[in-house]
């Protein structure tokens, strides 16, 4: 259970210095180890280690054309492979001068909502539940808890089936492209995923119910928290950056903003803004715009002791639930208004790839183009320099775990010597896993680093 | 009668998105009744609990590092049977484009000073370094085609992959076809299976299920000529998930 609540807390077993080696930490996206070691009492060495095998997206990008890349990128994660999508597609449009319709931009926020839904749930049920109900993963579940993981599996479907509807899969979506959708949701679909979405609210009410009685380890760092912000809504698909809700910066100069450097045990950048580390995420965007909420979601916050801003890292988990109810709300406002309005196919509908007749009419010229969105894990960045054929000559994508990195060690770091003489190896160990899992790291996405051309 | 005892079934990643191993969770119902026929030991995406005795492994991703090249090995010793999960796995996937810049460029364009600290190899399909019993392509694989296979897998049978290319089923689909709506489309040399979802919804064929056996390559590189494709560009369609094929194509489209 929660480590340091547990009777075993105060038995002989607690220790003064402990080496914890964590290889392949589980119930995460991706490889990552965690390795601390003390000395006396004292700290020696506190590293996440990423050690997922090196994938070089940035470098296979080079010489592609620019209509590709979004089909290219969205492989570089399976759980966010609409946001990388959708942050290619802004990058790309960027760069070709190419303004999509609000209709489409409409379509693009919905998708991005429901993906946020479909990883938070993900995250919620499948890998930190298990931590807080003392088991090691879903499986026992599926025996002693059958009613909570068919209502889990029954929401994970509705964000599923909202992929397939809007862009025929939600892993590596196929109708979502530079410009537009390559085809219209069909109205059918739109009606049976609305009714799905309404079913949903209750599963959702349980959730919240459930995280109410469940107890989160207490712990407290204050630190940056970077988001993009709107005056008009919860930014996820537009709007500027800000640091813990000051500092307003076009998201293009997000250079100026954040510096990642290489380190020697990690295959992933850490990220740092002002030489400190900071945290992206649900937590970051729930402190920096908690109150452009739906006001479902404001209920829920409430109702779960969640105030911004909020430092204590574990609690990213309830801010997920949090932003499921103001997507699930969101979605539905979204959908009402296609049923009731219906779509323009002339102003959404493209080609996925310049037609033959247009293909040698196209004029590129040289340009560099940046998209962001706030993916589930956190603010994502594509940037691509193209020349003046299309080819792309520079790539650079900022992924969320990079960013999150340095603050989850800086975390450790805190945590440990809070913990140590009070605990066993085993519970520290515990409580490490649980920090690493609440950020919700997606290793595999981690190791596309950025082009260390631009540093 | 005695009961069978259920097979053991591990999962392993190694380089890739893990979007296949997703495709599992993203089964629903279908996952549970799967979960009824056999125990999962080890699918460290999903679970703490990590068995290391398994009759079948499903090894999704490029093998990409000589721990890569250690693990699969080691895998293929203890597993019974052994499939290759996803186009990274059956084919290279999108890793296998990085074969096609040097490697030291590739390390240093992302990784520049710190290049030497990284260790890579040739991205290879699982099926280059060890014997695999069953191949399920796609990127990401197609659910129904995934289900089909673990029926075969269970039963003991043979999995035989179409050979045909994804235009019979997209004529099946009754959809229009790309070339009278001026665009071009990899479908006509790429093996069919996944019921030609990306033409489905309005975008094009890009080959992720790999070539059939014998495409007619020669007529695809002519009717892309056609419609403006260049060269190189007509050979990284070719190669964008089929890098372990990319010299044979080079030397045939050449």
């Amino acid at each position: 259970m929660i480590p340091w609540e547990t009777s075993m807390s105060s038995n002989s077993s607690k220790t003064k210095d402990v080496k914890i080696d964590v290889h392949y930490l589980t119930r995460v996206e991706g490889h990552g180890n965690i390795v601390v070691d003390t000395k006396d009492g004292k700290l020696t060495k506190c590293e996440f280690q990423v050690i997922e095998s090196p994938r070089f997206f940035e470098s296979m990008l080079v010489g592609r054309v620019i209509w590709e890349a979004q089909h290219i990128t969205s492989r570089i994660c399976g759980i966010c492979a609409c946001g990388h999508s959708l942050a290619s597609i802004k990058a790309a449009e960027d760069a070709l001068g190419i303004t999509p319709a609000d209709e489409t931009v409409m379509l693009r926020k919905l998708l991005l909502y429901t993906e946020q839904m479909d990883s938070h749930i993900l995250h919620i049920y499948f890998l930190v539940a298990p931590d807080l109900l003392g088991v090691k993963s879903i499986m026992p579940l599926i025996k002693t808890h059958r009613s909570i993981i068919d209502m889990a599996l029954k929401m994970k479907r509705m964000s599923d089936y909202a992929g397939e509807v809007l862009a025929g899969r939600h892993i590596h979506p196929i109708s979502y492209v530079i410009g537009g959708l390559t085809q219209l949701p069909a109205r059918e679909n739109l009606e049976k995923l609305y009714k799905m979405m309404l079913e949903c609210r209750k599963y959702g009410d349980e959730t919240v119910k459930i995280l109410k009685k469940l107890k989160f380890p207490e712990f407290q760092r204050p630190t940056q928290y970077l988001s993009l912000t709107h005056d008009g809504e919860y930014a996820m698909y537009d709007g500027d950056l800000v640091v813990n809700g000051k500092n307003r910066t076009k998201y293009n100069k997000y250079r100026e903003v954040l510096t990642e450097k290489v380190v020697d045990y990690s295959r992933a950048k850490i990220a740092t803004i002002n030489n400190k580390p900071y945290a992206v995420g649900a937590l970051a965007r729930f402190n920096n715009n908690s109150d452009k909420l739906h006001k479902k979601a404001k209920a829920v916050a409430e109702s779960l002791r969640l105030k911004a801003p909020c430092h204590n890292p574990y609690l990213n988990t309830v801010a997920q639930m949090v932003e499921w109810v103001h997507c699930l709300e969101e979605s539905i406002a979204i959908i009402e208004k296609i049923l009731k309005e219906g779509l323009n196919e002339k102003k959404i509908v493209v080609s996925s790839w310049p037609k033959k007749s247009q293909i040698d009419k196209i004029k590129y010229r040289p340009n560099t183009g940046i998209g962001c969105v706030e993916v589930p894990r956190g603010s994502l960045f594509h940037e691509y320099t193209i020349d003046d054929t299309g080819h792309i000559t520079a790539a650079n994508c900022v992924i969320p775990t990079n960013q999150n990195m340095g603050n989850l060690e800086e975390d450790m770091r805190k945590l440990v010597p809070e913990l140590l003489g009070r605990h066993s190896r085993e519970e520290i160990t515990q409580a490490l896993e649980m920090l690493a899992r609440a950020y919700d790291p997606c290793i595999s996405c981690a190791t596309h680093l950025l082009d260390v051309r631009f540093v | 009668m005695k009961k069978q005892p259920k097979p053991k079934v591990a999962f392993f990643d190694f380089t890739d998105c893990e979007g296949c191993q997703l495709q599992f969770a993203n089964m629903g119902e279908v996952l549970l009744e799967i979960a009824e026929l056999v125990d999962i030991v080890n699918f460290r995406e999903i679970m703490s609990e990590q068995g290391e005795d398994y009759d079948i492994a499903f090894a999704e991703g490029s093998i990409t590092t000589d721990n890569d090249v250690k693990r699969i090995k080691k895998i293929r010793e203890k597993a019974k049977v052994v499939v290759a999960l996803g186009a990274c796995a059956t084919l290279g996937g999108v890793n296998g484009m990085k074969n096609r810049t040097p490697l030291d460029v590739a390390k240093e364009r992302v990784y520049a000073d710190k290049a030497d600290t990284v260790n890579t190899i040739k991205a290879m399909p699982v099926h280059e370094v060890v014997k695999v019993d069953y191949f399920i392509h796609g990127c990401p694989v197609y659910i129904p085609e995934v289900i089909t296979v673990i029926k075969c897998i269970l039963m003991s049978r043979p999995y035989v992959v179409p050979n045909y290319p994804v235009c019979a089923e997209c004529k099946m689909n009754e959809n229009v076809c790309l070339y009278e709506k001026e665009q071009e489309c990899m479908g006509p040399v790429t093996r069919a299976g996944c019921n030609s979802w990306c033409i489905n919804n309005g975008n094009r064929c890009y080959g992720c299920r790999g070539l059939v056996d014998n495409p007619a390559a020669d007529a695809q590189k002519d009717i892309l000529l056609k419609y403006g494709l260049k060269m190189d560009e007509i050979l990284k369609h070719f190669t964008l998930y089929n890098d372990s094929l990319g010299d044979k194509y080079e030397q045939q489209l050449k």
